[in-house]
């Protein structure tokens, strides 16, 4: 395997150095190297099984709830040790926030949902948490939408309403980082398109990491595009780089369908 | 290999710019010749089927287009659609500029020429080669072969230098031959920008395989 130089990346938010990652005997991680830009939008692309998701996962520790894990190498966000015994996991998972392919918001009111965090993090005051709630919503584009209806079941929402519930409920607690699994997957083109326009704007105050099977998304959205295959990141760099002149021939092969 | 159909088409669209090629060099060549012949019946033949080209080109930008829009080319993929948007309008240009010698021919009618015909056929011949050579680099990406045939566009430069200074002497010496004159000039000129477009060419093949915009002859012109 080639020695993957990292490339220089504005204003890095997360480092990860030599990471392995391992279920069992199976190594799903191969010696990554990458630099995260801050408050940029970073894609993770390649095939199915490539290692892209648990990669996001070892960001806010969800890899720790798998049991067979076993995790070599450092991942630094502003500077310290994801994995280090100092860290408390709950203020991690705070800092990083995660947004999955389905929708899952809590069977409770809109309301509910978007101060959940705040209440779990000892904040009680009604009108603190009023205001929590309406800026997590209008970062999430879904203000105008409920502002009605603050106290209907947000399972009552369509698909695209509840994933921005759940971009919102993330936000409330005020992440650095927001990590994204293929948000839009259950989604059609316009709850999709919504969604994208919020994530670029997101990017002003938080850094984005997302996940997709859609290059096009990638393309459209991301501002550095990382491209993984079999564990391994095989080429990481600048979006229209990526889909305009990719280094690697296996990038290249994979976008533009002639891999497999 | 995935996604068949398109990458057929894609390979198909290359074929036609292959074609198109052709065509041009043909008409080009037939230019040259039915100027040599003074045959105005040819030349005019050359001024119909230049529609063809035109029309050719147009079949394959909207080939470029509709793939761009449905299947969503990327990479090398992207660059080669991108670059045949490009290389067809410089192969319509020099169909162009073969329809203009035709012209030529045609306004000279049977006017006795003023100078035996030498070096505007070698011009023709170094710019058919260039022309040959260039459509060859394209189909095998050839990157080398590309930057190569650039160095030939001087001698087309040198030779257009040439006739346009032994046409102005005689001119001077002559104002009669200055009708004349004047239309061997524009003759040469159209073929000095054929060879400018071949490089053009040139360039769009080593975009397409390197991915990078590089000027690699600049014509004095």
């Amino acid at each position: 395997m080639m020695e993957y130089e990292k490339i220089k990346v504005p204003e890095p938010i997360v480092t990860i150095n030599d990471l392995n990652l391992y279920y069992g005997k199976t190594k799903a991680l191969k010696e990554i190297n990458l630099d995260i830009p801050k408050k940029k939008i970073t894609s993770f692309i390649g095939p199915s099984g490539c290692g892209k998701s648990t990669l996001i996962r070892c960001l806010n520790r969800l890899n720790d709830l798998v049991e067979s894990v076993t995790i070599e190498g450092s991942i630094r966000i502003d500077g310290q040790d994801v994995y280090s015994p100092a860290v408390d996991v709950t203020e991690l998972r705070k800092k990083v926030g995660m947004v999955f392919q389905k929708p899952n918001p809590f069977p409770k009111t809109i309301y509910e949902n978007v101060v959940y965090g705040p209440r779990v993090l000892g904040i009680n005051k009604k009108s603190t948490l009023d205001e929590l709630c309406e800026n997590a919503l209008k970062k999430a584009a879904l203000w105008d939408e409920v502002k009605d209806r603050l106290r209907v079941n947000a399972l009552d929402l369509s698909g695209g309403q509840q994933q921005r519930i759940c971009i919102a409920r993330a936000i409330a607690t005020e992440p650095e980082i927001i990590l994204l699994d293929e948000p839009c997957s259950a989604l059609d083109p316009i709850a999709t398109a919504k969604i994208e326009d919020m994530l670029v704007e997101l990017k002003q105050d938080y850094t984005v990491i997302i996940v997709t099977h859609n290059m096009q998304q990638a393309a459209r959205i991301s501002d550095y595009t990382g491209f993984f295959m079999l564990g391994e990141l095989i080429e990481f760099n600048v979006t229209t780089d990526i889909f305009t002149n990719p280094r690697e021939k296996q990038t290249e092969d994979y976008i533009t369908g002639r891999f497999g | 290999m995935t996604r068949e159909a398109y990458h057929k088409a894609l390979k198909k669209l290359e074929d036609e710019v292959l074609l198109m090629g052709k065509m041009v060099a043909h008409a080009i060549r037939n230019s040259v010749e039915a100027l040599q012949k003074r045959d105005i019946n040819a030349s005019k033949e050359i001024i119909k089927n230049d529609l063809l080209i035109n029309k050719k080109r147009f079949d394959i930008e909207e080939q470029c287009i509709a793939l761009i829009a449905t299947q969503q080319p990327m990479a090398v993929d992207l660059r080669t659609l991108t670059s045949i948007l490009n290389i067809v309008t410089d192969l319509e240009r020099m169909g162009d500029h073969a329809e203009g010698i035709a012209k030529i021919n045609i306004l000279m009618g049977d006017a006795p020429l003023i100078k035996p015909l030498i070096d505007i056929p070698r011009m023709a011949d170094i710019g058919l080669s260039m022309l040959n050579t260039c459509l060859k680099a394209f189909v095998d990406r050839d990157t080398e072969m590309a930057r190569r045939l650039c160095n030939e566009d001087d001698q087309v430069d040198a030779l257009h230098d040439q006739i346009y200074r032994e046409l102005l002497v005689l001119m001077m010496e002559n104002p009669r031959t200055i009708h004349m004159a004047t239309y061997l000039t524009w003759i040469s000129h159209n073929l000095e920008r054929i060879a400018d477009r071949v490089t053009n060419i040139a360039e769009r093949v080593v975009f397409m395989v390197t991915g990078k915009m590089e000027e690699i002859n600049v014509s004095k012109y």
